[in-house]
């Protein structure tokens, strides 16, 4: 390409960048200001600013609290579906009979029922039993997510050769010792994408926690979500809330950007 | 593996146990339900298909069902051509290129909840600021009407999924093979022809992925309509799921909540599934 395209390209690119980071440049520059500097000016740097909203809006959201329940909620969950949906997967690919293809048509045709068909059904089950807390809810997403990655992993799974296997069966492997030394190591790139797709949905997810877990268990969204309906005339100590919350998720992004980006694709593309 | 060998069983047992108690028994309850008068916890008795006629009469559900379509079809088509063009602009070769990739996608990792609360802030403040400034009467009193808060949460929706768009795209450009754009420059075609008749032809699969993955997330959305406008004023920014959640849990309707919750499944799997019926067909007629 000619010199005059790449700048004409480059330029685009700086103004679509700048309106694509404006909002976050909002939050952060009002998360500073008093309520008086907001109301004088929303588009100005804070003067004076303020590190108060921060300490109050930590504490209000009980920060360490939430952010703690969120990553326990989210690891569990996530470790789980990697676990049984790996395994679900493996026994479904290396079986070829009529009731491995009906079973794996019922895994994708979970995928198409909406949560809210589900919802009330659902919770009045968990909570006639007692388990509407953080363990029924990590229960929860197993079956919710389970479809995607079965399907994602049947699809690595049939690229492995099962001489693989066979030649561990003659070893005298077990086939749990098959499963494990051998096939799931063998699947850590798939792993990774269902563990970064997952991470995203579960860590972000607001509707299906707020309908199980107990107050004592609330995760940053839902915290987020209490402290934003209390403090909405507040805007200096909700955008230090929501700044606060995002930090995390950016955290992480920033870090494993690279297998997010091939975790997101390989999820859609697949 | 066997079917009848106990370790077939064994490796499935705990996803398909979890994927019957969380979704397949509750999705056949609910069915059931739905034409009962079910308060919740009991019912007492069936009521045909009752439910189902009360839902055509409600007028929340029937100004719900218009406002997501609306939605919908904007979203669809905004997404697509802006996350394309993000996507044709990243895949240029210039400085910076990477760095645009990362910011595009930002926003999706960040959860519809919080979004939502954020661009609450920047339509109610930000908007007023500067429209009050440059004496923009367009950009003032925004989420106050049906009007502004339909296209707050385009906005909103386009600015989270833009990113996520263009990622797909990304990927089916770049398995362009070089030598054909290579080929067709020399044979003097212009970049506008290069655009038509080479790349849009060679990524019509990434069409199939993305109008699947806009419509039916468009048709889902509640995190970004509750946290945005609440369904107000009135009620008339209100979303299909946010009205069958709160048919529930506000109104306490829950055989109607579940009766609209199948009415929903039903719109959702047939469209995703007509989808990519046709799309498939397209594919191959190219």
């Amino acid at each position: 390409m000619d010199k005059k395209g790449r700048v004409g390209f480059g330029i685009v690119g700086i103004l679509l960048g700048i309106l694509w980071l404006f909002p976050f440049y909002l939050i952060l520059t009002n998360s500073f200001k008093t309520p008086k500097g907001i109301f004088a000016s929303v588009l100005s740097l804070p003067h004076p600013s303020t590190g108060d909203n921060y300490v109050n809006s930590f504490k209000a959201l009980n920060f360490i609290g939430s952010l703690t329940n969120s990553l326990i909620i989210t690891i569990c969950s996530v470790l789980l579906i990697i676990l049984c949906s790996s395994m679900a997967a493996y026994a479904l690919q290396r079986n070829h009979s009529k009731l491995s293809g009906a079973i794996l048509m019922l895994f994708i045709s979970a995928m198409l029922i909406p949560f809210q068909s589900v919802m009330i059904p659902l919770t009045a089950n968990f909570g006639a039993v007692h388990f509407l807390n953080m363990w029924g809810l990590v229960i929860m997403y197993l079956g919710f997510d389970a479809s995607l990655s079965v399907f994602l992993y049947q699809g690595t799974l049939s690229s492995i050769p099962i001489a693989m296997d066979e030649s561990a069966e003659i070893e005298g492997a077990s086939r749990w010792q098959i499963f494990t030394k051998v096939i799931f190591p063998m699947l850590s790139p798939i792993t990774v994408t269902v563990a970064i797709l997952n991470i995203i949905a579960i860590w972000n997810d607001y509707l299906l926690p707020s309908l199980v877990l107990p107050q004592a268990q609330y995760t940053i969204p839902l915290q987020m979500f209490n402290f934003f309906g209390e403090y909405t005339k507040q805007w200096h100590l909700a955008l230090a809330g929501i700044t606060l919350s995002i930090i995390p998720v950016i955290i992480f992004y920033l870090f494993a950007q690279k297998w997010i980006i091939k975790g997101v694709t390989d999820g859609a593309v697949k | 593996m066997k079917n009848k060998s106990l370790s077939f069983w064994l490796f499935l047992t705990p996803t398909l146990v979890a994927l019957a108690l969380v979704v397949f028994i509750p999705v056949l309850e609910g069915l059931f339900y739905s034409f009962t008068n079910w308060d919740g916890l009991t019912f007492t008795k069936v009521v045909g298909f009752q439910n189902y006629i009360t839902l055509f009469q409600d007028k929340a559900f029937i100004n719900a069902f218009w406002f997501t379509v609306g939605f919908v079809i904007v979203t669809v088509i905004m997404l697509n051509v802006i996350g394309l063009g993000l996507a044709l602009l990243v895949t240029q070769k210039f400085k910076g290129n990477n760095f645009l990739r990362t910011v595009f996608f930002m926003p999706n990792m960040i959860g519809g909840l919080i979004l939502g609360f954020i661009w609450q802030f920047i339509f109610t403040q930000g908007f007023q600021a500067l429209g009050n400034a440059m004496h923009l009467s367009w950009l003032q009193n925004w989420l106050t009407d049906e009007t502004t808060g339909f296209w707050g949460l385009v906005i909103v929706t386009v600015w989270q999924m833009s990113g996520y768009i263009m990622i797909i795209y990304i990927a089916y450009l770049q398995n362009i093979p070089n030598e054909i754009i290579e080929a067709a420059k020399i044979d003097g075609a212009t970049a506008w022809q290069r655009f038509t008749k080479i790349t849009f032809p060679m990524i019509a699969p990434a069409f199939t992925v993305c109008m699947f993955l806009t419509l039916s997330n468009g048709f889902k959305i509640y995190d970004q309509n509750l946290s945005l406008t609440n369904g107000g004023p009135y009620n008339s920014t209100q979303m299909l799921a946010m009205d069958i959640v709160n048919t529930a849990y506000n109104s306490g309707n829950f055989a109607l909540s579940e009766a609209k919750a199948i009415i929903f499944f039903i719109i959702v799997a047939a469209i995703s599934l007509l989808q990519v019926a046709y799309n498939r067909k397209r594919e191959e007629d190219l």
